[in-house]
């Protein structure tokens, strides 16, 4: 028999049975019926956050470690609004969230009421999709299509408008949860050309230096063992690009690092070299090509990507594939292993072009990025509290970030064993994502370590989730890299001759041993070298095991990011090493 | 350069904005619309006329076929097409000039639908270079008010565009 509920039961029923199991909340008029019908639900974790963008970080990071969509809850007005940079850094990123909001008016009329707004109008440039919910009956089908939007093709936020009236009402409704979502507008493709793929694989074969530069698209579109068996078979170099850290393991023999700005020398020289790039789930974003003109000049481009209107978009693709990465490789896989000469792994492929590449390892005498012997010994450099904590936990945490200079000496020094566990928000640039992103990827996997890396500013942007973590018992490990400045910015100002505009900053700032005391964690300062390494080992001890710890590392102010290709770098020739 | 899209979409709320933003975030501007529901009224059907480069209306359809409320996209000018306008012009018709006016709308195959004393209200269906041949002819200092549907399009032969394969 179907069973007959009010809205609000439907609305938690319906995501009970999608699924979800954890949802970020900050309460207000318009959603606080639904506390009612999720406080009788077990099923559901209701987390009680300090703000809505708080609510829309932790989703993002619960998404990216997981997979699974992170679902918000909020009300209306400023509790919307207040979401859309959160939304907004998960649409840049792909990332899987459903936000959920109230609104004070019924039905799609627009009211005068003080906290009205039109969240969806808000919201639409921002959004894969949103919902105005128009009857209480449809709550199953939209909450299903929601999911189904979010986290299929390439993922993205959805927003879902409920209006007051539906949950006010006491009216049951039959809940009928539908057995397939039918979207005629909505067909992600499910495979790539037969045709394309086997183009791919014959160029690559007569290729003399191909390259493979994977992007998030991979680990979202969880292709991460896919592409190491396919690197292996034909012994390709691998670049990544920020979102793509992690898709294939840092410590690969294949690994080149990551590509572009601030990217790794040896990527950025494979990248001027190759004749053939097979660009997997990226979409070339603008600070890892540089100059679409001079882009990895004397190449071929093979382009595959979910998305459609990723591929061609900045740098022409001479063959487009659009699919699912997984998908894909899986099938350049099955080609490779029918082919004799590729059945066993091969070391001895593309011999001179790994000659080459190695001939710049050599050039650059191991670490290119270590510039530390440049700044002041006595001051901590960021390059060292990389390097301790890479010592301590080998890869195997998962890692947050917010953004600046601490985010890209991590991302260059840091070499991650598996996909997901790299946290970063590299499309939008949201400075105050670190801190709310790592608790919601601790709620995601409550057995893992979870580290966050931020900057003094950065982290001043939405500590007040440090409440939201002493209220659930949170042990996530914070370093803040504080060099009592912007320093990405003032390393912009630097370079462009503009004046300081940060006078004063240094002086302000807070103590954060006592602030984050104030919140009732764990904070220790560490000034020197052998200070950070104390702190460091007590933060991941058994001692601290169940203690959110926040690490106050005081490091070298003046220190630039390194290497850093000048703007309008070509990638071409080895002009690039030695920055 | 010229472009007309034929844009089949859900007939719902808030499928438009979503249609018509995309082109506002690229700074592209909108020449010309016409949207009605089809022969199944859950879909509406747009007929979109802008000007502007290939590369960025490749980019923008590739952004349309993206949009969860839009069933299929096609660029009418890379297939043989018929487009119609249909045009409503008020003009001052006064003493003499009133058969010359008269005339002249015959000529362009109008159809005077409203009258009075000293104004006609001419309708005229065609191709958009035809109305705007008409205002030319008749003159600015005659035109009152022109309101204008926006172009409608259709392929030739027996090539519908249906609900079917996206973007084809
Ligand atoms: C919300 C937001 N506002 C502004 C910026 C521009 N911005 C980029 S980096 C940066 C400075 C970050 O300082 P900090 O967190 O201390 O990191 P550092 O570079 O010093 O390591 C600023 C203001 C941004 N990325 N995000
Ligand atoms: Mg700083």
């Amino acid at each position: 028999m179907t069973p007959m509920l009010t809205a609000d039961e439907m609305l938690v029923r319906a995501l009970v049975d999608q699924g979800i199991e954890h949802i970020f909340w900050h309460p207000g008029g318009a959603n606080f019926p639904y506390h009612r019908a999720l406080s009788n639900c077990e099923e559901i974790a209701l987390v009680l956050v300090r703000h809505a963008l708080g609510a829309c970080h932790m989703a993002d990071g619960y998404a990216r470690a997981t997979g699974c969509p992170g679902v918000v809850m909020l009300t209306s007005g400023s509790g919307a609004t207040n979401s859309i940079t959160g939304i907004a850094n998960a649409y840049m990123d792909s990332v899987p969230i459903i936000v959920i909001c109230g609104r004070d008016s019924t039905g799609h009329s627009v009211s005068t009421q003080l906290d009205e707004t039109d969240m969806i109008g808000i919201s639409r440039p921002v959004v894969k999709h949103s919902y105005v919910l128009p009857s209480a009956m449809d709550i199953p089908r939209i909450v299903r299509e929601a999911v189904f939007v979010a986290t299929s093709g390439r993922p993205g936020p959805v927003v879902i408008d409920v209006p007051r009236s539906a949950y006010e009402s006491k009216d049951k409704y039959e809940y009928v949860m539908p057995e397939t979502v039918s979207l005629r507008g909505y067909r992600p493709a499910e495979s790539g050309h037969a045709g394309q793929i086997k183009k791919a694989l014959d160029a690559l074969l007569q290729s003399a230096r191909p390259l493979i530069y994977a992007g998030g698209g991979v680990i979202q579109g969880k292709a991460s063992s896919e592409l190491l068996t396919f690197a292996e078979r034909l012994n390709l170099p691998v670049a990544t690009s920020l979102m793509g850290l992690g898709a294939i393991p840092g410590s690969n023999r294949l690994c080149l690092g990551m590509l572009g700005l601030h990217g790794s020398c040896i990527a950025n020289n494979a990248i001027a070299h190759t004749d053939l790039v097979l660009a997997l789930g990226t979409r070339f974003d603008e600070r890892a090509i540089n100059d679409p003109e001079t882009f990895c000049p004397q190449a071929r481009v093979i382009h595959v990507d979910i998305d459609p209107s990723s591929i061609s978009k900045t740098i022409t693709a001479d063959l487009p594939i659009v699919g699912p990465v997984k998908e894909v490789l899986s099938i350049l896989n099955q080609l490779a292993c029918d082919k004799q000469e590729l059945q066993s792994k091969r070391n001895d492929r593309y011999v001179s072009w790994w000659e080459q590449i190695e001939g710049w390892w050599h050039k650059l005498s191991g670490d290119e990025h270590d510039n530390r012997t440049e700044s002041n010994s006595e001051h901590i450099h960021p390059q060292d509290v990389v390097q301790v904590l890479y010592e301590e936990t080998q890869g195997e945490v998962f890692i947050t970030t917010d953004v600046g200079q601490h985010q890209i000496f991590f991302a260059q020094g840091y070499k991650f064993s598996s996909s997901r566990r790299w946290v970063t928000p590299g499309g939008l640039g949201t400075m105050g994502f670190g801190l709310p992103a790592a608790l919601g990827v601790q709620f995601a996997v409550p057995q893992g370590t979870v580290v966050c890396i931020t900057g003094e500013s950065s982290f001043l942007v939405n500590l007040q989730e440090l409440s939201t973590c002493a209220q659930y018992d949170l042990p996530i490990k914070v370093f803040c890299f504080n060099n009592g400045t912007l320093g990405m910015v003032n390393q912009w100002n630097q370079i462009h001759g503009w004046e300081n505009g940060l006078l004063g900053y240094p002086e302000s700032m807070p103590d954060f041993v006592q602030l984050v005391e104030a919140f009732g964690h764990r904070a220790l300062r560490a000034s020197t070298r052998d200070e950070l390494k104390q702190a460091v080992s007590l933060a991941f001890s058994q001692e601290c095991k169940n203690q959110t710890v926040f690490v106050d590392v005081r490091v070298d102010p003046n220190v630039r990011l390194l290497p850093r290709q000048e703007s309008g770098f070509s990638t071409s020739d080895s002009s690039s090493v030695g920055h | 350069m010229k472009q007309l899209l034929a844009i089949l979409f859900e007939n719902e709320v808030g499928a438009l904005a979503r249609v018509l933003g995309l082109f506002a975030q690229r700074n592209v501007n909108i020449e010309s619309l016409s949207v009605a529901p089809t022969e199944d009224t859950t879909m509406s059907r747009l007929t979109l006329l802008t000007v502007s480069d290939a590369q960025t209306i490749e980019q923008i359809t590739k952004h349309l076929n993206r949009l969860v409320g839009v069933v299929k996209v096609v660029n009418l000018v890379h297939v043989e097409h018929v487009e119609r306008e249909l045009m409503l012009v008020k003009v001052c018709a006064e003493g003499e000039e009133r058969q010359e006016i008269k005339r002249t709308c015959d000529i362009f195959r109008g159809q005077i639908v409203d009258v009075t004393t000293n104004t006609y209200t001419v309708q005229l269906v065609g191709p958009t270079a035809k109305l705007l041949g008409f205002l030319e002819t008749i003159g600015r200092a005659h035109i009152l008010e022109v309101v204008r549907s926006g172009t409608c399009g259709i392929t030739r032969g027996a090539r519908a565009l249906s609900v079917g394969s996206k973007g084809a």
